[in-house]
């Protein structure tokens, strides 16, 4: 077998194996059970999958001014990526798109209690919503309430878009 | 709007970046092109402002490799926990929210490290805390403390590699004094 037809076997391998990751994620879609552990399947094996492809892609082409595009291509979705998967994370769990009794342990949750504690949730825009602590089901309106109060409460738990305090 | 202005010395790596994706995205490296992808990024540079990346002042090609490489061993290993996970598991899964306190203060190295942790299947950044370092991560198929030990080493592990790679000197001095009080508590 001469190399050609061993960088054809090759490429088509990875070709292969990277559909099996989006096979992966379609099949983690379906069966996770909530938002957050969907976004796992919904991200990640894509990462590996696309770089399998793109590997594949640099097999098949042979030229090495491909080569730099594809490690592009590659790097700017590894850039992507996590942020979206931490913005709708993130989303999801502050106004409780999540089902606790698929977490075996929460650390975040303490955080946030003791956060809306210290502050006693009396928040400044309104005035009588005393209950948005408790308010377990999918209230919109509680859990932007709560949302903002916990703003307040942990302007340091944000990252801070604008990049400000310097020296840190 | 007032804005610092950023020496050029500090955003030659910006630069040095830009025009390297210019070549490549013309896929010619040819001088001519790349003066003009330099000029290009000079205005890009001062039109579209950003605070600068404050950079730890060191970097280890051979450490940033070993990184890059690791990663991407990780990234195929857990690709496939992942896709193990939603077969055999599924609906059953039980997951974590951990929060991993992380020895760096820096913005660049606690950013990279949870970019790099987000990557790597089975889990991403739901919060961070940037006053302690700390950053909340939501893990799959976590279902006891050992479990829950294990993926806070993984993260820790990574953190380091990162520093070695790019941290500052102050940061390698945290990892090693780790180290020596690790070694020091295993053999007490």
């Amino acid at each position: 077998m001469n190399t050609d037809a061993v960088l054809e076997i090759l490429a088509a391998a990875c070709l292969v194996a990277g559909s099996l990751m989006s096979l992966a994620a379609a099949i983690g879609m379906l069966r996770f059970p909530d938002l957050l552990s969907r976004m796992h399947a919904a991200t990640k094996p894509q990462v590996f999958g696309l770089f399998l492809l793109l590997m594949g892609l640099a097999l098949q082409l042979r030229s090495w001014a491909a080569v730099p595009v594809l490690i592009l291509a590659w790097l700017f979705q590894l850039l992507t990526v996590p942020v979206s998967a931490h913005m709708v994370g993130r989303a999801g769990y502050r106004t409780k798109h999540l089902r606790k009794d698929t977490l075996s342990i929460d650390e975040l949750d303490e955080v946030v209690r003791k956060a809306a504690e210290e502050e006693n949730l009396p928040m400044p825009g309104e005035s009588g919503s005393p209950n948005a602590d408790e308010a377990e089901e999918f209230d919109t309106a509680a859990a932007e309430a709560e949302l903002a109060a916990e703003s307040a409460a942990q302007a340091d738990l944000r990252r801070d878009a604008d990049g400000a305090a310097p020296g840190r | 709007m007032t804005r610092t202005r950023i020496p050029l010395l500090k955003e030659i790596p910006l630069l040095v970046w830009l025009v390297i994706m210019w070549g490549a995205l013309w896929q010619d490296y040819s001088a001519g092109n790349l003066i003009f992808g330099l000029a290009i990024a000079l205005v890009v540079v001062n039109v579209f402002y950003l605070p600068p990346v404050e950079l730890g002042g060191r970097l280890n090609v051979l450490a940033g490799l070993l990184f890059v490489v690791k990663f991407i061993g990780n990234v195929a290993v857990a690709s496939f926990q992942v896709l193990w996970v939603a077969v055999a598991k599924g609906p059953r899964t039980k997951n974590a929210v951990l929060a991993v306190r992380l020895r760096s203060r820096s913005d660049l190295i606690v950013t990279a490290t949870g970019h790099t942790i987000s990557l790597i299947p089975g889990s991403l950044v739901v919060d961070v805390d940037r006053s302690t370092s700390t950053l909340y991560l939501h893990c799959l198929d976590i279902e006891s403390p050992e479990g829950a030990e294990r993926f806070r080493d993984q993260v820790l592990r990574i953190e380091e590699g990162l520093i070695r790679s790019i941290g500052s000197k102050e940061e390698m001095a945290i990892i090693r004094d780790g180290k020596l009080q690790a070694q020091q508590g295993g053999t007490r």
